[in-house]
Order: structure tokens, then sequence, then C-alpha cells
């Protein structure tokens, strides 16, 4: 293979890894702000669960914005068509996202008892909106999203904001919305105690069940929906440039990388098997391995999505020989050499640092020690 | 095309929104960061419990300015997407690069670190402690060196070619990328006033609590150490913000024309508007207040150097655009066919000046058919907003001599200890705190107004670069942004505000009379 084929490959791979890495740290930390109101029954409850995210939440979050940057260095026409394309999506993930850091911080610091609650639903809002609209934008790209280029690659959106909430893409989002509360349940097990703790079991055994039921129901519709195959054109190696290729829309296209590569399965199965032993490992108490099963069954269902619609990236529904693939809308090649430079000194480093900090931050978070500490949130 | 204009008009509203207010936060973060570090490390040498109460207390104040500036980054990561997708997918292979950076490097650090240090007091060792709070400082000023590398290349590009095969520029050399000379002065600058602003907060609420004799000790060692720390920034941002208008001065002259409104080339040694009525439409000062001979070396270091005018850059502008028509047409056959031999050549041969037929084609779409008219419409664009930038120049400026004067005052009495009789130099101090943001939000904007028209400069236009939204949808969302961010920055005051009255938390009952039964130190 190409050095720039392998590269354009190598990127894809990372891609997923990010997004893993989004969904299961900053989805851990929505799934504890949207069920806020649930695991704490009382202020001093909420601030418990509050307390056990609180040292890492804004580490965590990194994911999120390093996504941006990362797609925009390494896709950047992706990170131009998506966005803009999706534009009403966006705004609806920032504004509700944006709540979150000030939730964290502020909600805490008066002891207004309607001030507390105000901002409780702030970090419900915060937590639930942003996930569902994830989930949902995976499912868009499932979908093929409706929109074109002119000659000189300026991205037009025909869409309308609405179409984007349609029945497949609400399925996704519901999904992530479950994963994430399951992995927002194992946290707060693995560091809470007493009546928060059971809660988060109930509600992390349900919210594992209920992304089973709604991941079966997705793999059963993904052979009805349109799949998109590569006709002619997009060498590997080629300029990143969409507009020299042909593509055809087949329904049921997305299974074909499965009859090509059985041991694909194995992605999708995966899912399964983790998920249902981790919400086991949930009921038996064991919060760590359950924490660690979900990030598992996060990281098999993207690679799912992904082996689903390689190389695809976005699918234009409108003008589908315009789509994004993994040949045509990466950065070129000095750049993927770079990126990948730095990204692999610094994400162990990262990973150091980032493992060293929970380290420090372990054990229970109990209520009363959270009142007694002035700086807590 | 009316419906164009608006939709960039309006997504320039929005980027310069929602920027402005992520730059009311950052500021301080970058500053007070450090500020925290210096008292920690004086609690870490001396082992004295007042600079803990310090670092506390400053910290919980950082804690909340930090939340907002947070908040208001994660729409600055996404927005070059959202609304300038022309722009993101344009320069995206170069662009993107030091904003991913900016994430591996900078983000993580000072993000995951931030919360060890605001809650990692009781888990650590002072040592520990203090090299986290380090990190925190390190991580936010690598923050700052990574977004103005990315600026850089807006300013004054380097290590990029444009790519007639994606249609974008592509990344030539990494290194030319990252030394950038304008991106390195204009890092250092921005991140020492940050350093000035933190200063100037930090005595401004010290002063409060001295004039009104609370927390006396606290307050005054917290003002020592921060006009200490400001009296040097102040005089590192004045020489830098000399040395990035050096650098800025050759590869910008449209933008130095407006800093200084020049519209006429005048022989050398030119003369220096210390005030001046621009006219814009007119090309020529109402009023002006001159020191004849002063601007020459002021910008060029020399006095023989011949610094253009408008007139002059007009007329650059126009021959540029023509002779870069050829290149923009070749474009369009590069398109249809990838492998027109004739065409690439063609391009090859007029690419330099690509930029300015892009320029050109906002009033003549068709290049071919463009006309004198458009030609002196489209050159009239180059120059850009003289009074805005020349005016906000000289805020700034004024601002930067205002506070070294003020730091420098309060040095010298913080030092002989005499600070507590000079009540009139306390009593300024909350006033000075705006001084610092108005300083920096009007650099900016001297910044990034005197880029126009172009988004990357001499390869970009703006017109060109921004997302293909409906004026509806461009309305809903900037709506929904300046309503959102108001009542945000109406409860981060609130907090803001109410925390500095509280003061420094009940002292620890051990801290508290081992502290006051201790002889005042006579320095930090």
């Amino acid at each position: 293979m190409e050095l720039y084929a392998l590269l354009k490959v190598i990127w894809w791979l990372l891609l997923g890894v990010l997004l893993v890495g989004l969904a299961v740290m900053v989805g851990m930390d929505m799934g504890v702000g949207a069920a806020l109101r649930y695991l704490g029954r009382t202020d001093a409850q909420r601030r418990a669960a509050l307390n056990m995210i609180g040292p890492h939440w804004d580490g965590n979050q990194v994911w999120f914005i390093l996504g941006g940057g990362a797609i925009f260095a390494a896709w950047p026409t992706i990170y131009a068509t998506a966005f803009s394309g999706l534009y009403v999506v966006m705004l609806l993930l920032l504004w509700t996202m944006i709540l979150r850091p000030l939730g964290f911080e502020y909600r805490s610091k008066l002891p207004s008892a309607r001030w507390r609650a105000l901002w409780d639903w702030g970090l419900f809002v915060s937590g639930a909106v942003p996930m569902i609209v994830f989930g949902a934008a995976i499912g868009n790209m499932l979908e093929g999203v409706p929109f074109h280029f002119t000659w000189d690659l300026q991205s037009y959106y025909t869409g309308s904001f609405i179409d984007l909430f349609n029945p497949f893409a609400i399925l996704c989002g519901l999904m992530a919305l479950a994963l994430a509360l399951y992995q927002g349940a194992a946290m707060v097990m693995n560091r809470g105690e007493g009546e928060i703790r059971e809660r988060a079991r109930a509600l992390g055994s349900a919210a594992g069940l209920a992304a089973l039921v709604l991941f079966l129901i997705g793999g059963f519709w993904l052979p009805h929906l349109p799949g998109y195959v590569i006709r002619a054109g997009a060498a590997p190696d080629g300029p990143a440039n969409p507009l020299h290729k042909s593509v055809a829309v087949l329904t049921g296209a997305w299974m074909d990388n499965f009859h090509a590569h059985p041991l694909l399965w194995l992605l999708p199965g995966a899912v399964f098997a983790a998920v249902l032993l981790g919400v086991w490992a949930l009921r038996r108490g064991h919060s760590h391995l359950g924490w660690w099963l979900g990030a598992v069954g996060w990281a098999c269902t993207i690679g799912t999505v992904g082996a689903a619609m390689f190389p695809f990236m976005m699918p234009s529904s409108s003008d589908p020989s315009q789509s994004l693939t993994v040949w045509d809308a990466s950065s070129s090649e000095l750049t993927l050499i770079w990126m990948l430079g730095w990204t692999a000194v610094f994400v162990p480093i990262i990973l150091i640092y980032t493992s060293w900090a929970f380290w420090v931050m372990r054990g229970k978070v109990r209520p009363e020690q959270v009142e007694a500490d002035e700086h807590a949130y | 095309m009316h419906d164009l204009q608006t939709v960039v008009d309006l997504s320039r509203w929005q980027f310069a929104a929602t920027a402005l207010y992520h730059f009311l936060f950052v500021p301080l973060t970058l500053g007070l960061s450090f500020i925290l570090a210096a008292m920690e490390t004086v609690y870490f040498t001396t082992g004295r419990e007042i600079y803990r109460e310090m670092a506390r207390f400053w910290g919980k104040l950082f804690a909340i300015n930090f939340a907002l500036g947070v908040a208001t980054g994660l729409t600055m990561e996404f927005e070059f997407g959202t609304n300038w997708s022309m722009y993101s997918r344009f320069v995206g292979d170069v662009f993107g690069a030091p904003l991913a950076i900016e994430g591996l490097m900078a983000f993580f650090m000072e993000s995951t670190f931030v919360g060890l240090m605001l809650f990692g007091w009781e888990r650590m060792s002072r040592g520990k402690h203090l090299l986290v709070t380090y990190m925190v400082a390190l991580g936010s000023n690598l923050s700052a060196l990574w977004i103005l590398i990315a600026n850089g290349f807006m300013q004054s590009p380097h290590g990029a070619v444009f790519d007639p095969h994606t249609m974008r520029m592509q990344l030539t050399s990494f290194t030319d990328l990252i030394f950038n000379a304008d991106a390195q002065a204009k890092f250092v600058h921005t991140s020492i006033a940050g350093y000035v602003t933190a200063a100037i907060f930090v005595a401004g609420v010290s002063a409060y609590y001295l004039l009104r004799n609370r927390h006396v000790e606290l307050a005054k060692r917290s003002f020592r150490m921060a006009v200490l720390f400001g009296v040097f920034a102040s005089i590192g941002v004045i020489s830098l913000g000399d040395a990035l208008g050096f650098v800025s001065g050759s590869a910008q002259p449209a933008k130095l024309v407006a800093m200084e409104a020049l519209w006429k080339t005048e022989k050398p040694p030119a003369g220096f508007n210390l005030i001046a009525i621009p006219d814009q439409a007119e090309q020529r000062n109402l009023y002006e207040l001159q020191i004849p001979k002063v601007l020459t070396p002021l910008v060029t270091h020399t006095m023989t150097e011949v610094i253009p005018g408008a007139d002059a850059i007009e007329r650059e502008a126009m021959v540029r655009m023509r002779d870069g028509i050829p290149a923009a047409l070749a474009l369009r056959r590069l398109s249809a066919d990838p492998n027109d031999a004739a065409a690439l050549a063609q391009f090859r041969a007029h690419e330099k000046d690509l930029g300015y037929a892009l320029l050109l084609q906002r009033y003549a779409p068709d290049l071919r058919k463009a006309t004198p008219a458009d030609f002196e419409r489209a050159a009239r664009d180059v120059i850009p907003n003289v009074p805005v930038i020349f005016w906000s120049f000289r805020i700034m400026v004024a601002a930067g001599f205002a506070m070294l004067a003020y730091l420098v005052l309060a040095t010298i009495y913080s030092l002989k200890d005499t600070i507590l009789d000079k009540r009139w130099l306390l009593r300024l101090a909350p006033w000075m705190i705006p001084v610092p943001f108005i300083a920096c939000e009007v650099g900016w904007l001297v910044a990034e107004l005197g880029r126009q028209p172009w988004t990357v400069y001499d390869v970009l236009p703006t017109w060109m670069s921004a997302s293909t939204h409906s004026v509806g949808y461009m309305i809903f969302s900037l709506t929904g942004f300046v309503l959102l961010y108001s009542a945000f920055i109406v409860v981060e005051m609130y907090l803001m505000v109410k925390f500095i009255r509280l003061g420094p938390g009940p002292a620890p009952d051990a801290a508290g009379p081992r502290a006051a039964g201790r002889a005042e130190p006579a320095a930090v």
C-alpha cells in the first residue's frame, strides 16, 4: 500500500479512537449529569455524585475538543462540510454543552435551593441532549446527508434541520444516551456508597439492557437502509478531492463489508458480549469491571459503524458521487505524517497523567466529606 | 449577492462576538495561573501558611473565571467549521494542525491538572501540588502558543502553498508554520498581556481589602506580588508590541496604513499621526495632529525606508488582481479536468496573485468580464476600516502605558512598604481592573479588523470564506449566542463580585493565630 493511503487508514482508525475516547470519557460525565436528579435525592447526595467526576470532567471534555481539532487537522473537508451542514444540530450541541462547565463550577457556589435546582436541570440538559445529538449525528452519517459541492469545493447543505432528527437517527441518539447512562452509573458505583450506589446499580443495568435492545433494532434496520458503493475513481493514494469519482446507492450495501470479511461480525458480537457481561458485573457489584466492559461496548459499537461504512465517512444522499470517503477527504500526506508524530508522542503522555489524576483522586466520595470541603462542587 | 454579503457580515459579527467574549476570560487564566504558581512556590519554599491561603483564595476566583473560559472555548473550536466552512476546507490542512496540537499538548494538560489543583490540596504532598499548579500555568500558556501559531498563519501565511488538485492550501514546511515571526511575536505579546491583566486584577481586588482593612496580611502580600509581576510584564508587553508592529508593518502594509491613518505615501521619514479623524470614503484625515518624521523610525527602525500609504497599496492591488485572473480561470478548467497540462501551466505562472483575483471576483463573478469599476471597488476593499483600527490601536497603547505607570508607582510604594499610606493609589486600583480587559479586546480588533479583507492575508478573501447558511439561520444563531452569553456574564460577574466581597474563607483555626503572631516580612 502507498504511504499516503496507509496514512489515511491510520487516521481513520485514530478518528475511531478519538470518538471512543470522547464517548467513554465525556459520555460518562454526561451520564452522571443526565441522571443527577435520579441518582441523588438530596442536595448532599447530588453534590457527592458531582464531586465523583468533579476533578475529571474538564480533562475528559478535552476528548471532545480534541475531536474537533483532530478532525480539522486530519479530515478538513469533513470538518468543514459536516459542522456547517449540521448547523442547527451543532448549535444545539454547543449551547447545551456550554452549560456544563458552569453547572459544575457554579451550582454549589450559592446556597439557594432554587439556584441549585436550576443548575441540576442545566446539567440534565447538558448531559442528555449532547449525547442524543452525538448518536443522531452518527445515525445521519449512516443514512447519508443531503449536501453537494460547487466546482471550487464550496459546500451546500440542502436538507432541513428537522430531517436530521429522523427515526433512525433518534434510535442512534437514544442508544448513545443509554450507553452514557450506563458508563456514568458504573462510575458512580465505583466512587459512591449506600443509596447512591444502589440507584446507580439499578440505572446502569437498565441502561445497559436498553442499549442492547436499541442496538439490536438498529442492526435489523441497517440492511434496509440505502448503502453506498464506490464504482470508479477515488484512488486510495489520490489527492483529496471528492469531485472525481462515481458512487452507487444500493439498499443493504452497508452489509457488504461484513459479507466480504466475516471476521467483522465479531464487532457487533462483542457489543453484546461486553454490555451483557457488564450488566452482570454491575449487578454483582463489580463496578470497575463493569466500567471497562462498558468502554469495550462503546468501542465495538463505534467499530461496527466504521466497519459498515468503510471507506465512506460522510455519504451525500443528494449527490452520492460527491460523498466524502477515507480516500478523498483527508489532509495532505505531509500534514498526516506530522500529526501522526505529535499524536504518537503526546497520547501516551496524556494517558499517563490522566491515569495519575484518577489515581490521586481515587476512593469513595461521601456526602459529609463534600459538605465540609469549601472547594468542592 | 446581497444575501451572501449579509450572511458573511453576520458570520463575522458572530465570530467577533464569540471570540471577543472568549477573550474576556483567557487573559486572566494565562496570568493568574502563573501568579498562583508563584504564591505556591513561596509557600513551598518557606512553608508559611498564609501563602497557601493566598493560593487557595485566588484559586477560587481563578476557577470561576476558568469555567467560562472553557465553556466559551468550546464554541471556538467548532466555529470555523460551522460558520467558515470554505475557510476551513481551504486552509484546514495547515490551520487545523496547530489546533489539534493545542488539544494534544495544552488543553489536556491544563484541564487535567486544573482538577487536581482545585481538588487535590489534601491528597498530594506540597511539592506535587506545586508541580500540578505549574502544569496548569504551562498548559494554558502553551494553548496560547498554538492558537497564535494558527492565527499567525492567517496574518502572514508561511509554510503552505495552494494545490490546484485539491483546491486548497497545503502544508509545505511545518517548521515555517511554527517559526512564523508574526506568530512568535504575537504569542509573547498576547500571553504577557494576560500577565498584566492578572496583575491588575489581583492588585485591584487586594487594594479593595486594604482600603477596608480586611485580610490585610493576605492582601498586602498579594498586592506586592501582583504589581511586581505586573511591572515586568507590562514592560514586556510594550516592547513585544513594538516588535509585533515591526513584523506586521512589513508583512501587512494595509494594516499599518489603518493603524496610522496613512492615506498618502510620504517621502521618508514620514510623520506620525498622534490624533486623527480619518474619513474612509474620502481617504483622508479630516483632522490630524502630526509629529513630523517619527513614524518611519518607529515602524521600520530606519530613517529612509518608504512606508506605502493607502494609495500605493491600492495601485499594487490592481496590478496583482489583473495578474491573478489567469490563475483563477485556470483553476476552473483544472477542476473539470485535473490532467489539463495547459491549464496547470497557466495556473503556475500566475498563482502568486490568485488571492487578488478572488478578491476581484466579489464584484466580477465572471472574471473575464471585469470592468475598471470592478477593479476599483475591489482595490478599495484592500484598505481595512481605518477609523476603528486607528483608534483601537491608540486606546490599546494608552492603556498599556497607563498600566505601566500605575504598576511602577505601586511597586515602588509596595516595596518601600508605604503603600497603606498611599490611599489614592489603592483607591485607584479597583478602577484599573477594566483597563487591561479593554486593552486586550481592542488589541484583537486591531489584529483582526486590520487583516481584512482577508481571512488569510493575500490568499483567501473574507467574502468567500463563510458557510453557505441562510440569513435566517445566521440571525437565529447570532441571537442565541448573544442571549446565552449575556446571561452567563451576568452570572459570572455576580459570583465573582460575591466571592471577592466574601474574601478569603474563614482561616483554618490552626493558621489564624500563627499567621497573626508572625512579624511582617520585609519583602516577598
